[in-house]
């Protein structure tokens, strides 16, 4: 603040009651950026004011509104604190989380879950900002799984993780040489973490044994990973010169969009067979291409969205410095489009994480299968409420991550925006 | 070179732009209807008249942002035609300036200048970064080196415009409206750069309605009309003694404001 030192004396002719008033246009004066909102234009109450209680109806229907969520609430409060049995969810932990992948290979899942642990320290240490906090969430996460009442062994492999991602997060403190690398190793890490959970022949895990959230999460990671490019290309074919080209991604992406996916997953659970009997793909590699084939169309769309939002000035600037069109599409027009459509993308990752559940159709145990089979089971007759809603918040806590990592990135890739 | 010239105009002498009979159709819309000229080395023409002359469009096909559909276009010894290897030549040779400045947002002013010659000259980013540095400080913004255009107004948006353009080290520059999307007070400022240019002795092709900069800057002023070059004169010729009435009726109305 700007100090005011006219002393007890003040103004000469100005009567003391605008003194105050004269002192405060000096200081807006020598100081403009002082100048603040009168209060009672913003804050909490008046917003209130302004927008649930500025009518008498709008008054009726808050009132209405808050009556209804305190007894909703209420409810919901007094069931999950009294009523529910929530002992169901402990009890079945493994089976939420890995179905019925056998009990003597879970090492198998932990070594998966250690070499993200060391992707993700490495990430955290050398980007810090969202990677950071993500990793922060997964020691928390880790570690409280490490303090509950679980057997040794898992509590052991729990606080192991912990350590894992601590000791990986200070190794990659600052290296920011490296970064080129890690990414790499998190696309190695992709096959490596498929070879380590399916091992060799009979003495790995077949696949019709993976189940519960690790299938869940293994389909959607996949579906993401490998539609996106294939997405991008389709939508850059799609705005081809060649008409061969552009007709032919044309036809895919109508054709793909014009079907559910449940009937493409049932196409690729029964039909592959019979038109290529000699091929003998498991049911889960089948999902995977039946998902990411369906979820590349829809992506090519909102891809080509983006596109269509660059001018052709920027075309046209990136030619005439030489540029090809590779270059120009990797370094100008998609790195601009991509940002525009943020938004659009990662709502249709979260529409694929949850239209995993889908594979229940041919006979797969993904997280909501365990769910449906854990209600099956006698022993926990007439808990669907307490089963369904952990599934529920399994798949928002994902969900919702998604959603919060996007919202950060749109806001790192903010950078020279009008 | 391929074709051969039955008719040198007498005062060229060493071309680097030579346009035979070149036509342009948008559709059916018969934009360029046979323009025969050439540019010297050097040269600094002044390309004016009115919108929908296809004066934009004819110096757009000089680095085949547009194709032209008959005739040839030879720049710098090279015949523009569909070998992409060829025109990839010729835009390392060919700088061009947008009315829209078109710089790439995402990019710092910095970036937008080093791209070109660290992607098609292959130079290194430092000595790339050098050269970018020296020519913002020769358009007089240096100090915004490390904003991104969004931060910067117009005139100095089309001034970093200049600086990417200048970076490829090209042979000719092309300039389309350069300052038709600037507010008046900045439109001395980015001519005080092309006049600049222009003492050092670039080959510059301006499409511009600035009739001072013509008079005092242009060694020739090509006047276009609905596709034809109607006049093509020195400064002094055009202004005061031109010859066609369509001419006449452009320069009596540009000048009366």
């Amino acid at each position: 603040m700007v100090a005011c030192n006219n002393g007890a004396g003040g103004y000469k002719g100005i009567p003391f009651n605008r003194q105050k008033t004269v002192v405060n246009a000096l200081r807006i004066i020598k100081n403009m950026q002082e100048i603040k909102p009168p209060a009672h234009t913003t804050g909490s109450v008046r917003w209130l004011k302004d927008n649930l209680f500025n009518t008498w109806y709008n008054v009726l229907l808050s009132c209405l509104a808050l009556i209804f969520l305190f007894f909703a609430f209420k409810g919901l409060l007094t069931w999950a604190f009294t009523e529910a049995k929530w002992g169901v969810i402990p009890a079945n932990l493994q089976l939420f989380g890995v179905g019925a992948y056998p009990r003597e290979q879970i090492w198998r899942v932990w070594s998966v879950i250690y070499i993200l642990c060391v992707l993700v320290g490495l990430s955290a240490g050398m980007w810090g900002g969202l990677t950071l906090r993500f990793a922060l969430v997964l020691v928390g996460i880790c570690f409280i799984g490490g303090l509950s009442p679980f057997e040794l062994s898992t509590r052991g492999w729990f606080l192991g993780a912990v350590a894992t991602t601590v000791v990986s997060l200070f190794l990659g403190r600052g290296r920011t040489g490296l970064r080129p690398w890690i990414l790499g190793a998190w696309l190695l890490s992709f096959p490596l973490i498929m070879i380590v959970l399916r091992g060799f022949g009979e003495n790995g895990v077949l696949t019709s044994n993976w189940g519960g959230l690790l299938l869940t999460l293994i389909l959607a990671v996949v579906g993401i990973v490998v539609s996106f490019p294939l997405g991008v290309f389709l939508a850059l074919c799609r705005q081809s010169n060649l008409p061969a080209i552009r007709w032919v991604s044309t036809a895919y992406i109508e054709m793909v969009r014009g079907v559910p996916l449940i009937t493409i997953l049932f196409m690729g659970s029964i039909l592959i067979p019979i038109f290529m009997p000699g091929l003998d793909i498991n049911q889960v590699l089948r999902m995977m291409i039946g998902i990411t084939f369906f979820s590349a169309a829809y992506m090519a769309e909102n891809v080509r969205g983006g596109l269509q939002g660059i001018p052709r000035g920027q075309h046209e600037a990136a030619q005439a410095i030489g540029l090809n069109y590779a270059q120009t599409m990797l370094l100008i027009v998609l790195p601009q489009a991509l940002r525009s459509v943020i938004p659009a993308i990662v709502g249709q990752f979260i529409a694929l994480f949850k239209d995993t559940s889908l594979v229940a159709i041919i006979g797969l145990i993904d997280l909501l299968g365990v769910a449906r089979s854990v209600i099956a089971n006698p022993d926990w007759f007439g808990l669907q409420a307490e089963v369904y809603l952990f599934a529920a918040i399994i798949y928002f806590v994902f969900s919702y991550s998604m959603s919060y990592g996007s919202q950060e990135i749109e806001d790192a890739l903010r950078v020279g925006e009008i | 070179m391929k074709t051969h010239l039955t008719e040198p105009q007498e005062k060229i002498k060493n071309p680097i732009i030579i346009c035979e009979d070149v036509h342009k159709w948008f559709d059916d819309f018969h934009v360029l209807k046979g323009i025969t000229t050439s540019f010297e080395k050097g040269e600094r023409a002044v390309i004016c008249g009115p919108s929908g002359s296809g004066k934009s469009t004819f110096i757009r096909t000089l680095n085949r942002l547009e194709e032209h559909q008959r005739g040839t276009i030879i720049v710098d010894g090279v015949e523009l035609s569909d070998d992409l290897r060829n025109i990839n030549l010729i835009r390392q040779e060919v700088g061009m300036v947008f009315q829209q400045f078109n710089l790439f947002p995402h990019l710092t002013n910095l970036q937008n200048i080093t791209l070109g010659p660290i992607r098609v000259r292959k130079m290194t980013k430092s000595e790339a970064e050098e050269v970018a540095l020296s020519l913002l400080e020769r358009v007089d913004i240096a100090d915004q080196a490390y904003k991104y255009p969004s931060e910067i107004s117009g005139g100095q948006q089309q001034r970093v415009a200049i600086a990417r353009a200048l970076a490829m080290e090209p042979k000719i520059m092309l300039f389309d409206e350069p300052t038709s999307a600037l507010d008046p007070e900045m439109i001395t400022e980015v001519l005080d750069v092309m006049r600049e240019l222009a003492r050092s002795g670039m080959t510059m092709l301006v499409v511009t309605h600035e009739m001072g900069f013509a008079r005092e800057v242009a060694d020739r002023i090509l006047f276009f009309d609905e596709g034809v070059i109607v006049e093509d004169a020195a400064p002094a010729d055009f202004f005061d003694n031109p010859q066609h009435e369509r001419t006449k009726l452009f320069i009596s109305q540009t000048l009366q404001h």
